[in-house]
């Protein structure tokens, strides 16, 4: 279960010049971000960080973004993170799969830098003056 | 002139003609009936029209009557010459149908049936016994006018006495010869070459008598022909009315006396006898008729008043003395009576032991199953009843006393068989002729003869009472037995031969258009009324002229094409042939066919079709589709359902087929849209971003550079990644452009190095080279070609993860193709993703993936084959190794 007031994010994205760039834009927001590559060791990072938000690409190397969310949802630690899933697959039904393992929003690339700031502020329930500006 | 010698040589006489016979039976047996079956003995058979009547009773005729006789004689002629034809018909249906009396042939024709058999047989029994007891009368009297001429002191039998023995006798004779054996067609070659020896005794007999009569007592021709018009035979008149009559009773009784029928048709075996028959018999009936009038004339004139004038042939040679001469023709009445007995009596017997006998002791029998010896059965059959119908003979002898004139019992049997006529004519030329028609027109002209002529016969009294005969019936004077509705005609023969056969054929007509016929009669009145279309040949059944594949295809259509199959193969099988050939129609493969057609379509059926196609033309062509039609329909209905059964399930296959390969397609339509989506939106999702960054301006200069570059680089991959789509679009489509050249391996090797040095530069990386083995010229698209290796070994590059990274490269020539391997000694790749290697969008897991689509290999793969040849991964190579298989030069494929 996430704090009210961590500003932690865990950022798993194997592109590396997406990860850059969410980094980027999220650091300016006030945001600690940590970011890994490898799907396979999200959720021991989940585990440690207790981030405020999990960023989660659907496809990984090592580990899907879908098995990586229900091992979330599956740790009692991690279950109820909010988890932003990101997807470059267009279709629906992978859009579906996410939300029955449990993402909280889904978000297809490519995405704007002031949508992927809202969902994140959304997602953390508000807990900086950015977001409480935005509601 | 003793009457033991007379007796003696009658003996010698009979014993001749039971050697003849003999040896005939025994030369046919062997199979070698030559001659015997020649149209001569044939001609000379059908004499039997010439009984005792004819050969005593026509000089009494012509005594009593003058030239009237003559139309006993003019009938047969007009017949023989004139109605050819008719014969000619009868006696091919006789062989196609098999007949075997005339009581078949008219049951046969009427849907085999056996009340109409049984009926004809009766008829014929009450006409002809008549005609048998003539014959045995003629016998007697013979012998009687011996008696008389020999010594009183010597002993005599009384007439029954010599009656009994020669009806006897005959019996013997018949059965031993009649009876010897079984044949389908009733043939009898030794009795038939005894009658022809006994025609030719009595045509010698008469003639004999007549040259002596002539030459002998009148004095040459001149003399004769003065005495014929000086004696009473001169005032004779022609009565025309009378003179039709007979000569119109005469031609049909010629074919409708059991015994004519018995040896025009039954005894026929060709064409050519016929033939033959149709002028020579009216030859021999002409010489037979030649001495009559001058022996008639001699006998008036030379005999004492009141002598037998039937008996003038015998009675002149003995009055003048001539004891040799009277013994000749005393043989040769002998001849004319035991010949027509023996025939009418095998006929008469065929008849009743077929058509009363058999058919009763099966009803009879119906309880038990049929254990013996049907053969044995049948013949005995036949003996007891050669037995009744002599018997019969002899008791209408003894009953009738031995009376009346020779001539006119011979006219009313003419009259009773006569009755046969609109039956049998109707039968083989009117299709609409039926059972019904046929029986009540047979009753009904036998019930006029037996009671206009049959039975007045016997005398006033005898019978039919007096007043009857003055009144009528009841005294309705129109039912007057010799003036029915009061026609008066004067002579009770032509007055009974009009009504019978006018009631008879008006009834006949009358009740085949009123009655509709079975099956089996549409089918026989077809098979007799059409027996001349189609080609037709005697015996054919038994020499197997039918065409296997047509009976097979007959044989499919009624049975299905498997069991037909099946049971061809079997047939061929037994008779030792391969299976795979069609059995030859042999009369048992042709037996065992009709018993298994009949047990689909009924015997009369199977046997019609089967005939049809052996040769024997017994129906048309119209008739058998009529049969078969139902048949035919049904198994073309079901062969039809079979049909669309197996076109549904193809159909309900290649659907699911197509369905299958659909969803095949549309799920790697979809896997690929997402994998290009994937590929699309990814560097896409860079470039928004810090495309977004920079354009918020007032920025740091390394972040305006570092996003510049990262927008940049990924613009490129895009860009890569668009090429690479479009060349493995246009690659898989086929319609690639090739630029052949001679063009050396090693060259586009050493391009595809230096074309992959940037990848991961400060790596030293060994190639392990034969550039001796790689100098190869072959004709190819250079340029794609080393597009293959620089993604081989740019892979290679990429994702060898050995300390000591090498690339071997091997080159070989073999059978005409060249084989270039590409092997790191890295890791390789793990074995589950060896398959898939070459797929599109497949990627290496894990870390060491590069940026690249997953499109280098599938792209390879696609230019390999557009070269003609092939590219495998290499498994067991220590790392990843690939293999590429080409064509020296392009085009040429080459055994690897």
């Amino acid at each position: 279960m996430g704090t009210g007031q961590s500003r932690r994010v865990l950022l798993i994205e194997d592109e590396p010049n997406i990860a850059e760039a969410i980094v980027f834009i999220l650091s300016r927001d006030g945001w600690e971000v940590t970011h890994i590559a490898d799907g396979a060791a999200a959720p021991e990072a989940a585990r440690r960080l207790d981030p405020a938000l999990v960023i989660l690409d659907h496809m990984l190397p090592g580990m899907s973004g879908l098995e990586i969310l229900i091992a979330l949802r599956a740790d009692p630690l991690t279950a109820a993170v909010p988890v932003l899933m990101l997807t470059a697959k267009g279709l629906p039904r992978d859009r579906e799969a996410a939300e029955r393992a449990g993402a909280s929003r889904f978000m297809t690339k490519p995405f704007s830098n002031a949508g992927i700031l809202a969902e994140v502020r959304a997602l953390t329930g508000g807990g900086t003056d950015a977001a409480a500006g935005q509601r | 002139m003793s009457f033991n010698l007379l007796v003696a040589s009658c003996l010698a006489y009979v014993i001749f003609l039971f050697a003849v016979a003999f040896l005939v039976e025994r030369r046919s047996g062997a199979g070698r009936p030559g001659w015997l079956r020649s149209p001569l003995i044939y001609t000379l058979s059908l004499s039997i029209y010439c009984t005792a009547w004819t050969f005593y009773g026509a000089v009494g005729y012509a005594a009593r009557s003058g030239l009237e006789f003559l139309t006993i004689y003019l009938g047969p002629t007009l017949v023989f010459i004139g109605w050819w034809w008719i014969l000619r018909k009868l006696v091919h249906i006789g062989r196609q149908q098999r007949v075997t009396s005339i009581a078949d042939l008219i049951s046969s024709r009427f849907g085999k049936s056996n009340s109409l058999g049984v009926i004809v047989t009766l008829m014929a029994i009450v006409a002809v016994t008549p005609y048998i007891a003539l014959q045995l009368q003629s016998v007697v009297l013979a012998f009687d006018v011996f008696a008389r001429a020999a010594p009183a002191a010597e002993a005599r039998p009384a007439g029954g006495q010599i009656a009994i023995w020669v009806a006897a006798g005959l019996a013997l004779f018949t059965i031993l010869f009649g009876t010897r054996n079984l044949d389908a067609k009733e043939q009898h070659t030794g009795i038939v070459t005894a009658i022809a020896v006994e025609a030719v005794v009595k045509l010698v007999a008469l003639i004999a008598v007549g040259v002596f009569v002539i030459w002998g007592l009148s004095g040459g021709v001149s003399g004769i022909i003065a005495r014929i018009d000086a004696s009473s035979l001169h005032d004779w008149q022609l009565q025309p009315g009378r003179w039709t009559a007979l000569i119109f009773l005469a031609g049909v009784a010629v074919i409708c006396l059991p015994r004519m029928f018995q040896v025009i048709v039954v005894e026929n075996s060709d064409d050519g006898q016929l033939a033959r028959a149709s002028w020579a018999f009216p030859a021999y009936l002409m010489a037979m008729s030649l001495f009559i009038v001058p022996i008639a004339v001699l006998g008036i004139e030379r005999l004492p008043e009141g002598a037998n004038p039937d008996m003038f042939v015998l009675t002149l040679p003995l009055a003048e003395g001539q004891g040799g001469l009277a013994m000749l023709a005393f043989l040769g009445g002998f001849s004319s009576a035991t010949s027509m007995v023996i025939v009418e009596a095998i006929a008469l017997a065929t008849m009743v032991s077929n058509h009363i006998v058999i058919p009763t002791w099966l009803r009879l029998r119906r309880s038990g199953a049929i254990s013996e010896d049907v053969r044995s059965l049948v013949l005995n059959a036949r003996r007891l009843s050669i037995g009744i119908v002599l018997a019969l003979g002899y008791g209408y002898y003894r009953v009738s006393g031995g009376s009346g004139a020779l001539a006119a019992i011979g006219l009313i049997s003419f009259v009773g068989v006569a009755q046969f006529l609109p039956a049998m004519m109707g039968g083989i030329f009117w299709r609409g002729a039926t059972r019904t028609g046929a029986l009540l027109g047979l009753i009904t002209g036998f019930a006029a003869w037996a009671y206009c002529l049959f039975l007045p016969s016997f005398g006033a009294g005898a019978f039919i009472p007096a007043h009857v005969m003055e009144q009528g019936p009841w005294g309705i004077s129109w039912l007057r037995p010799e003036a029915l509705f009061g026609t008066d005609m004067s002579d009770p023969l032509v007055h009974a031969l009009f009504w019978s056969l006018l009631l008879n054929s008006a009834v006949f007509c009358i009740g085949s258009i009123l009655s509709f016929p079975g099956p089996v009669e549409r089918l026989q009145s077809a098979a007799f009324v059409n027996v001349f279309e189609g080609p037709v040949g005697p015996q054919r059944w038994a020499q197997g002229a039918a065409e296997p594949e047509a009976l097979l295809v007959m044989t499919q259509r009624i049975m299905g094409e498997e069991d037909a199959q099946i049971l061809f193969e079997t047939a061929a099988r037994a008779q030792g042939k391969s299976e795979s050939m069609l059995p030859d129609p042999t009369p048992a493969f042709l037996a065992s066919l009709e018993e298994k057609l009949a047990g689909s379509i009924g015997a009369a059926t199977a046997h019609a079709m089967i005939s049809k196609l052996v040769g024997r033309d017994t129906v048309t062509v119209e008739d058998l589709m009529v049969v078969a039609r139902e048949s035919a329909q049904l198994m073309e209905h079901s062969a039809q359902l079979e049909e669309q059964r197996e076109e549904l399930a193809r159909t309900a296959t290649a659907l699911r087929e197509a369905n299958d390969k659909l969803t095949t397609l549309s799920v790697q339509k979809d896997a690929f849209l997402s994998q290009v989506s994937h590929e699309l939106r990814t560097p896409m999702t860079s470039i928004r971003a810090f495309s977004e960054i920079l354009a918020e301006g007032d920025l740091p200069p390394a972040t305006v550079a570092r996003s510049g570059g990262i927008i940049r680089d990924e613009a490129v991959r895009l860009t890569r990644l668009l090429d690479d789509l479009l060349d493995l679009s246009v690659l898989e489509s086929g319609k690639v452009q090739l630029s052949v050249s001679l063009v050396s391996v090693r060259d586009m090797i050493e391009r595809a190095i230096l074309a992959t040095e940037k990848i991961k530069p400060g790596r030293d990386i060994a190639f392990i080279r034969d550039t001796t083995a790689e100098t190869i010229w072959m004709r190819t698209d250079a340029d794609r070609l080393t597009q293959v290796f620089i993604n081989l070994i740019a892979n290679a590059r990429k994702y060898c993860d050995s300390s000591h990274p090498a690339i071997r490269i091997a080159v070989r020539v073999r059978g005409g193709r060249v084989r270039i391997d590409v092997a790191d000694n890295g890791k390789g790749i793990p074995k589950a993703s060896q398959p898939v290697v070459f797929e599109k969008f497949w990627r290496l897991p894990g870390e060491a993936r590069a940026s690249g689509a997953g499109l280098g290999l599938a792209i390879c793969r696609e230019i390999v084959t557009n070269l003609g040849g092939t590219i495998d991964y290499l498994p067991g190579q220590g790392g990843a190794a690939f293999r590429v298989a080409l064509p020296l030069r392009i085009g040429e494929g080459g055994g690897a």
